[in-house]
């Protein structure tokens, strides 16, 4: 795509997305993509233990700040198209969470991409996930791990 | 101005937004964390763990040396757990 950076596609969304059908859109009609990287988190049941997360959004900011760590790809690698979702509310365990899809002439880029992404959406998206148990109570407020903060800073260092 | 609440801190506060109107001497957002916290005993446990509670002002993320000035808005979280 000459002139610039695409513009990336942003959806914070309640409903679950088909992570085939947007990968398809992104790349349809382009023959100037040669690697798209994706990437889905879904709600996994922690041993059987966990039924369900609620994730609660502040969502006059979340479109916003996934849009400026989006911007931020886009200045660090060439990529061509960018699509990203991420859900709130209530999503079942085996649910799908978030999606990260990164397109770009080399897979070396869009791989880089796809972890940046999902390496600062975790730290700096206005998202919180509060797990519900399958014994049907009411469980803690997920805790961010240490690794996740590392995970984010690692791209901060001369690392692109 | 607007302040709101998330999470366990909107739990905690019970409620997850309000106006306030804080004196002009209450300059930065470390400054509104200790006023709301002299509020009453609810708004103290809120805000006990100062040093893991972020905060945004007009939807960008701020540190607690950020000044409040001209904020419309300005939220108070946990650390984030999304993706």
């Amino acid at each position: 795509m000459a002139g610039g950076a695409p513009k990336p596609s942003i959806c914070v969304q309640r409903e679950d997305f088909d992570a085939a059908a947007e990968t398809e859109a992104l790349c349809r009609g382009r023959a100037d993509i040669g690697a798209l990287a994706s990437f889905v988190g879904l709600c996994r049941d922690e041993g059987g233990t966990l039924a369900a997360l609620e994730i609660e959004h502040y969502g006059a900011m979340a479109e916003k700040e996934i849009e400026r760590v989006a911007t931020e790809a886009l200045a660090r690698w060439p990529l061509l198209a960018l699509r990203i979702v991420h859900r709130y509310g209530l999503i079942e365990a085996g649910g799908r969470i978030v999606l990260v899809a990164a397109a770009a002439a080399h897979r070396g880029e869009a791989f880089a991409a796809a972890g940046f992404l999902m390496d600062y959406l975790k730290a700096q998206a206005p998202f919180w996930k509060r797990a519900h148990l399958a014994d049907g109570s009411l469980g803690a407020w997920v805790e961010p791990k240490l690794a996740d903060d590392e995970a984010a800073a690692r791209w901060s260092a001369a690392n692109t | 101005m607007k302040a709101l609440y998330f999470a366990w801190l909107r739990e905690r506060v019970g409620k997850s937004e309000e106006e306030i109107q804080p004196p002009a001497s209450v300059s930065t957002v470390a400054d509104l964390i200790v006023w709301l916290s002299a509020r009453d005993e609810t708004y103290a446990h809120a805000f006990e763990k100062r040093n893991v509670i972020r905060a945004a002002i007009d939807h960008a993320h701020v540190r607690h040396d950020a000044k409040i000035f001209g904020a419309k808005e300005i939220a108070f979280f946990p650390p984030m757990t999304g993706g």
